[in-house]
């Protein structure tokens, strides 16, 4: 979603003075990639259907105040990942963090699985069994790294569009990316680097 | 695989910084190539960065992009006051 509101030839003005049909537009342009990332990141399709209500009727109440110093979407992105983070929050006030710490003395670990799992056969990498562990890896993410997983590379923004939904600085951003992918990195050799093994002895 | 000694595993460090600009293309020119060339020398670099380009890839292709759920679009209508303008489907993102 990084189309902006020109390319979609809708009027912010219009649906500032009121236009309904005009709203209606925007939440028919939008709602497909916030509910797409509220479900990721929550999981469960009926917390997602709420944090896409929400969003929509946060963003009607406060479209007076969007100034367009950002594109819309990142806007919409931006309330969406604060009902997301806040319904995280509800499940599970301990773990949830929207600014979690993200800078250690010695910067990443260093990566511990050296398996080198590419060159196994494709059908590897879509059974069923496979899915399950690509799903688990990223269920262990914390909220903070899985959002901008989900931002950057699932739904394609940009370093500045991700830092700009997210209210974090594209260090941040980055920081937050690279630990994502190492960690997952890490989990999908542990389970990919043993099916290697077993097909080399087949 | 490579010994690694000491300076290289210094490289290697420093290439863990570098890894997602670089597997995204984001890096300079230079310093692309001074991790292309790490990486010929040290199997263990290599692995790392071949593994965690295939892992984007995997997540990438496992999600696809589906549209909103019709009787969810329409409970978001109906929450949002829109439901006259229900029948007009735009194309989405």
């Amino acid at each position: 979603m990084v189309e902006t509101a020109q390319q979609d030839n809708l009027s912010l003005a219009a649906i500032q003075a009121g236009d309904r049909a005009e709203f209606a537009r925007l939440v028919d342009l939008y709602s497909a990639p916030i509910y797409r990332l509220a479900l990721r990141i929550l999981g469960e399709p009926r917390d997602a259907e709420d944090v896409l209500q929400e969003t929509f009727i946060k963003a009607y109440r406060h479209l007076k105040d969007f100034e367009g110093r950002s594109s819309i979407s990142t806007w919409l992105y931006r309330i969406a990942s604060n009902e997301a983070f806040m319904a995280l929050r509800k499940r599970k006030p301990e773990a949830v963090s929207v600014d979690e710490e993200i800078s250690t003395v010695d910067g990443e670990r260093e990566p511990v699985q050296i398996e080198d799992w590419c060159c196994l056969p494709e059908a590897e990498f879509l059974s069923a069994e496979s899915r399950e562990h690509l799903d688990l890896a990223v269920g262990n993410l914390s909220p903070a790294l899985k959002m901008v997983f989900m931002l950057r590379d699932i739904e394609g923004l940009s370093v500045r569009e991700t830092a700009e939904s997210l209210h974090i600085s594209e260090a941040a951003v980055k920081t937050r990316l690279l630990r994502a992918r190492l960690q997952l990195r890490e989990e999908l050799s542990q389970y990919y680097g043993e099916r290697l093994k077993e097909v080399k002895q087949a | 695989m490579t010994e690694h000694h000491h300076d290289e595993r210094a490289t290697c460090r420093e290439l863990l910084k570098s890894l997602s600009d670089f597997i995204d293309g984001n890096l300079d020119e230079s310093l692309c190539v001074e991790i292309e060339k790490h990486m010929a020398e040290c199997d263990r670099c290599q692995v790392v960065v071949d593994t965690l380009r295939k892992t984007v890839e995997l997540y990438q292709n496992i999600y696809p992009a589906p549209p909103v759920p019709d009787e969810v679009r329409q409970r978001l209508f109906v929450r949002l006051n829109l439901d006259d303008f229900l029948s007009r489907r735009q194309p989405e993102h």
